[in-house]
């Protein structure tokens, strides 16, 4: 089957592991203000590609992608699952690594037929990349338009399956850099064990060119970019978050 | 065993002159990591603040700090030249004081007047005088006997670059010669070799005992000018320093007497790593020490100057002098060549600070040492300074003991060399072949007059193919003719004699031809064949312009349809060059690699279908066009490597940029194992 994709980027270092092929679909219910990729919002549009295509043409490189493999990302992938399903089916075929880097706002526990379906896409998936926005939910809606309960809900949904997951997180300006919250997200992910990294991203400007040239207002205009010495800071205090919830843990079950 | 060669594996070596023998009996592989590398000894860094003040002084000078204007350069043309004698453990400068360009008239009297006019000094008339009077140069027996098309296709830039009035380059002296076998055994050989040749005196022998004869003056003149320097150079190095200090004294007698348009070094390090070796068991030096000599010697590398004119470095964007030393690489018997000093030629990045010059290479193959890779990649990080090159590729023809020339052509070091032949402007034959031979940007006929487009409708491409064929087959044919005429002349006028001493006597030639604008004629009959392209003609009816309308598909994108265009286009003209007589018996070869020279030849060439317009530059080497690739560095460097190696043998280049942030988070600060982080 097809999928509605936006463009295909060769050579993706940032997104995984090693050196990946990158596919970003088209279409997000998000509305993050920081979005760089405001151009894969809409649900319409794209290319119409088949998996096998994509798979086709990762394998013609693959010498490139030694240690590396595919990311989806988007726009929203889980948006577009049965999608995922067919392309990391034929992928594991090949016996390529694969990864979505997703914001998870897809994930409604009680949607038994999208959970049925990511029940298929999980073995198929060798990594997520799950950015948590903001741990609040009050502030995670002012910032994406959406609320956050199914976002936290799909990393326990990760840690039950046992897929590895990093999560990422952009800290911006005013906006996302509030230690007390930082902490708390720290203190949410540390209770996951499937949790192998973290990512935390220094917020760019570099965006703002493409909302110029889509006629788009953006909204965070007179915020600065993230210095990226105070980023270091700011990881530290997520990771002391985290730190704190696993000392809890190995009290109450030390194993 | 000679003493020098006191606990060295024998083997062949010993009795015949194969460095190359030496070198695998005699090297260990390094697989460790750069933790054993020295730092900068005072004298060192001493030295090249010396240096650096030079530098600054001839930037402020307007570009040349001094010239040779009365001494015309020879091995031993000049007394010895010092920075600070009492430092220097590597010595030899081209002439009697650091940064002072020599005057070397033999490639053509008219370039070395303007090259010292043109930085504000002249030729002592009677030197003038001497060549225009006395004694013929290469650039006044090229134009003797250039035809007049050869004059028109090299004034229309159809041909272009042409090494007719400058030193072609691109030879390798096997430079190691010198240090494990001393000059005196040099000459032995050279002796030998000279009582062998045929009795019947032939064109063919007369030319080889007269460069014979050549040869062996020059080796007893690299021996007067080491002993300048208080150096002996007859007999094998005893330790690193001296192996370093012949090998460097081969190449500064090449650089004293042939400003080549590529003066490369080799294929050094291993060689020297032998010796390091040795002296470090010994005790006879320590790592400081030796790492010491290395500094020292690639800061004598990285002074090496030439008198050039103003339009030279504008074609070549600077004043390169290619002094190429290829690193690493893979023996045929499977064991890596990565040695410590290939760390401690890398390690000059650091302890003198990047520079273009030497043009350090990395030879890599998949099978290379982990250590080392990550040691490339930290480095070209830091200083964007190594280049790198398939060895996995040229292995196969050239076995383990080739070199770079200039930046990308591979000959076996002492055993092949190559005629450089600059290059054909396939860009301009397309819209020749538009214009039945009309240049588009001066109105002269300068191709034949073969039937040119008709009518104002949409290019036909199944036309213009035919065209453009029959164009290439012209061009192929006046361009190798051009480039015989030239090494004939320069063999005769200028020739290379102490690079060619230090050569086997019988030497495979490479006849480098080249291309350029490879990827602007696959985009643009991409754009005839895929998308309509309508031509525009002037008040003379001649296509000067085009109209392109709709889509066509792009070379750098991994696109099947406009890449086998650009892959036809290499193998059609290789083929086209093969079928014509070349100087010397010398094998034919192509490369796809203007680096920087695509600037000047997009200049002398018009508007082209693709849309690329007049003036504007070509792509580097077998770049696709600038902005054309879409989709990602993967699908740009896969169109590039589907050109066929077999065809475009001197090389094929790629130049490729990109921002530190896009190869990756900046270091492990934004991503990482999470286990690290909280300290388990």
């Amino acid at each position: 089957m097809s999928g509605r994709i936006h463009s295909l980027e060769s050579f993706g270092t940032v997104d995984g592991p090693g050196v990946r092929f990158v596919v970003f679909v088209q279409g997000c219910p998000m509305r993050c203000a920081y979005c760089h990729n405001p151009d894969t919002w809409s649900m319409v549009g794209g290319t119409e590609m088949e998996a096998s295509e994509i798979i086709e043409q990762y394998e013609r490189n693959k010498g490139f992608y030694k240690g590396g493999g595919i990311t989806v990302t988007g726009g929203e992938p889980l948006m577009q699952v049965d999608f995922l399903i067919e392309l990391f089916t034929l992928a594991k075929e090949k016996g390529i690594h694969t990864c979505i880097d997703t914001s998870g706002i897809a994930f409604k526990p009680d949607n038994k037929a999208f959970v049925e379906k990511l029940d298929k896409l999980m073995p198929l998936t060798d990594l997520v990349m799950l950015d948590i926005k903001h741990i609040d939910p009050e502030k995670h809606k002012e910032l994406t338009s959406q609320p956050n309960d199914g976002i936290l809900a799909f990393a326990a949904y990760l840690d039950e399956k046992g897929i590895d997951m990093w999560i990422r997180h952009v800290v911006v300006p005013g906006i996302t850099d509030d230690d007390k919250y930082l902490f708390e997200l720290g203190y949410f992910i540390g209770q996951f064990s499937n949790l192998k990294a973290l990512d935390v991203l220094p917020y760019h400007t570099m965006g703002t060119v493409k909302y110029e040239k889509l006629g788009m207002e953006y909204k965070l205009k007179d915020v600065p970019a993230m210095d990226k010495k105070k980023v270091i800071e700011k990881k530290q205090v997520i990771l002391d978050g985290i730190k704190k919830r696993r000392a809890e843990k190995e009290e109450k079950d030390p194993s | 065993m000679r003493p020098e060669w006191k606990d060295f594996v024998g083997g062949k070596w010993e009795n015949e002159i194969n460095v190359r023998d030496f070198i695998q009996k005699n090297y260990t592989p390094y697989e460790g990591d750069e933790s054993f590398l020295a730092g900068p000894t005072q004298n060192t860094t001493d030295l090249w603040n010396m240096v650096l003040d030079l530098q600054k002084q001839e930037r402020e000078a307007g570009g040349v700090l001094d010239m040779d204007t009365k001494v015309i350069s020879t091995i031993t043309s000049h007394g010895p030249g010092y920075l600070d004698k009492s430092k220097e453990t590597i010595v030899g400068f081209q002439t009697d004081k650091p940064f002072k360009r020599s005057m070397q008239p033999y490639g053509g009297i008219r370039m070395a007047e303007k090259a010292c006019s043109d930085n504000g000094y002249t030729v002592d008339p009677e030197i003038s005088e001497f060549f225009s009077v006395h004694r013929k140069t290469h650039n006044a027996g090229c134009f003797d006997a250039y035809n007049p098309e050869m004059r028109a296709c090299r004034s229309a830039h159809v041909i272009t670059g042409l090494p007719d009035a400058y030193g072609r380059g691109r030879i390798i002296g096997d430079y190691r010669r010198v240090a494990l076998y001393g000059i005196d055994r040099l000459i032995e050989d050279k002796q030998a070799q000279k009582e062998s040749t045929g009795r019947v005196m032939t064109d063919d022998v007369i030319r080889l005992r007269e460069e014979l004869s050549e040869q062996i003056t020059a080796l007893k003149m690299m021996k007067e000018m080491a002993a300048s320097y208080g150096c002996d150079i007859s007999k094998p190095a005893t330790n690193v320093q001296e192996a370093i200090q012949a090998t460097y004294f081969g190449y500064l007698c090449a650089v004293k007497e042939q400003n080549g348009a590529a003066m490369s070094l080799g294929r050094t390090s291993t060689f020297i790593d032998c010796y390091a070796e040795r002296d470090l068991k010994n005790g006879t030096f320590t790592e400081e020490q030796i790492q010491e000599f290395v500094d020292h010697f690639i800061m004598k590398l990285r002074c090496v100057k030439f008198a050039r004119t103003p339009e030279y470095n504008q074609i070549f964007a600077g004043d390169p002098v290619w002094v190429t030393e290829s690193l690493g690489g893979v023996g045929v018997d499977g064991r890596p060549m990565v040695t410590k000093t290939s760390f401690r030629y890398l390690n000059t990045l650091n302890n003198l600070g990047a520079a273009p010059e030497p043009n350090l290479t990395v030879l890599w193959s998949t099978r290379l040492p982990e250590a080392w890779k990550k040691f490339c990649a930290k480095m070209s990080i830091k200083t964007s300074s190594i280049q790198y090159e398939n060895d996995d590729l040229m292995r196969v023809t050239h076995g383990d003991d080739y070199g770079i020339a200039c930046c990308v052509s591979s000959m076996v070091i002492g055993k092949q060399m190559q005629f450089f032949g600059a290059r054909a402007n396939l860009a301009k034959c397309l819209l020749y072949s538009m214009n039945g031979g009309v240049d588009e940007v001066t109105k002269k006929q300068v191709g034949p007059k073969y039937q040119p487009i008709a009518g104002d409708g949409p290019l036909d491409y199944d036309d213009v193919m035919s065209k453009f064929t029959d164009m290439m087959e012209w061009l192929a044919d006046v361009y190798v003719n051009t480039l015989n005429v030239i090494h004939y002349m320069h063999d005769k006028y200028c020739y290379e004699r102490a690079q060619m001493a230090l050569h086997d006597r019988d030497v495979l030639r490479y006849f480098a031809t080249g291309i350029a604008g490879l990827s602007v004629v696959a985009d643009s009959l991409s754009a005839i064949k895929y998308a309509k392209v309508t031509p525009i003609r002037d008040e003379d009816g001649i296509i000067v312009d085009f109209k392109t309308e709709g889509e066509f598909p792009k070379y750098g994108n991994d696109d099947d349809r406009v890449d086998t265009i650009a892959h036809d286009l290499v193998e059609t003209f290789m083929k086209m060059i093969r079928r014509h007589h070349t100087y010397r018996d010398s094998f034919p070869t192509m490369s796809v690699l203007t680096i920087t020279s695509n600037v000047t030849y997009g200049k002398a060439t018009g508007n082209t279908p693709d849309g690329r317009k007049k003036g504007q530059p070509f792509a580097p080497g077998a770049n696709p066009m600038h902005g054309r690739d879409t989709k990602g560095a993967v699908a740009s460097l896969s169109s590039v490597s589907k050109l066929p190696f077999e065809f475009a043998q001197d090389g094929i280049s790629n130049t490729f940029t990109i921002i530190p942030g896009a190869l990756g988070k900046e270091d492990q600060v934004f991503a990482g194992d999470i286990e690290v982080d909280l300290g388990k």
